[in-house]
């Protein structure tokens, strides 16, 4: 199982730009712990939502071949709480991208309100490990993350086919 | 107008501090990018894309840090010393670089020093000429 964090994309522009959206809600277990009778999304999440707003845009402006790992948070400031009911959009843009690696900027927002500002780096990862191998598959893009992108991008290219 | 050696000092520290998270005192010219300020491999790329548009050029990355291809070639590396040959390949590739200390002792595990931020400099002044 993969823990998916953003619902559906809303606008994607090949090797630029994306936008995501999430809905969160009190259904999410973990809000009931964090914390007790004031349930806000981790931030951590947050970060992970945006690696995979911003990790899906990086793979697929090289036709998922490459495995895209989250390498390093460049930068990541938070300025608003996210509570149940919320509706969060993820704002993420190539800044660079190299066959080695991509970095990224983004934001979180709840309608106007900036929640968040973070950048990122990816590595391709069978591009960076001198000597060390990786299984064939593709195992970053899996079939979950194929479905987001319907209706977006050519699905032929998408889903775990090198 | 040409930027004086100063600038593109600066300017590399500023890149630096941004990449790796610190103070400005941290960045002389000697102060070697993994030993002293504690860059990682994906730093690496980290700070060849903010050079790049930090000033405004193309950086390949083999160009800056040409060390792994040469690493992974066991003509130029045996018994954990870079061989004389290995030596030349270095620096041919990269011209930027002051080997005076390396060369006293080739260790393998040495080749890290040779990134430093007056290297970086180096390079960069060279970029722009």
């Amino acid at each position: 199982m993969r823990w998916i964090w953003i619902d559906k994309f809303l606008e994607f522009e090949s090797g630029k730009r994306a936008v995501a959206l999430k809905n969160v809600t009190l259904a999410e277990e973990h809000l009931h712990d964090h914390f007790p009778g004031f349930p806000i999304m981790p931030e951590c999440l947050m970060i992970e939502a945006m690696a995979q707003t911003a990790g899906i845009l990086v793979g697929e402006a090289r036709q998922f071949k490459e495995k895209v790992i989250l390498a390093k948070i460049k930068n990541a400031v938070f300025y608003h709480y996210v509570q149940p009911g919320d509706t969060i959009t993820l704002h993420a843009e190539i800044e660079s991208i190299a066959p080695e690696a991509a970095s990224t900027t983004g934001q979180i927002k709840r309608g106007d309100t900036l929640i968040a500002q973070i950048s990122m780096m990816f590595s391709h990862v069978d591009k960076n490990l001198a000597g060390k191998h990786f299984p064939e598959e593709n195992f970053v893009f899996t079939d979950m993350f194929n479905s987001l992108l319907s209706g977006f991008v050519d699905q032929k290219n998408a889903g775990g086919k090198n | 107008m040409a930027m004086s050696r100063d600038d593109i000092f600066n300017q590399v520290r500023e890149v630096l501090v941004d990449a790796l998270g610190l103070d400005d005192g941290d960045v002389t010219e000697d102060a070697t990018l993994m030993g002293d300020l504690g860059a990682e491999s994906i730093d690496f790329l980290d700070i060849v894309f903010r050079l790049e548009k930090a000033f405004n050029i193309k950086v390949p990355r083999e160009e800056l840090f040409p060390a792994e291809a040469v690493m992974n070639n066991p003509e130029y590396v045996s018994g954990g010393k870079v061989t004389a040959k290995g030596l030349a390949e270095l620096k041919s590739r990269m011209p930027h670089t002051n080997f005076s200390e390396f060369e006293k002792n080739p260790d393998v595990n040495k080749i890290a020093d040779l990134f430093t931020v007056g290297a970086i400099v180096n390079f960069i002044e060279g970029k722009l000429k």
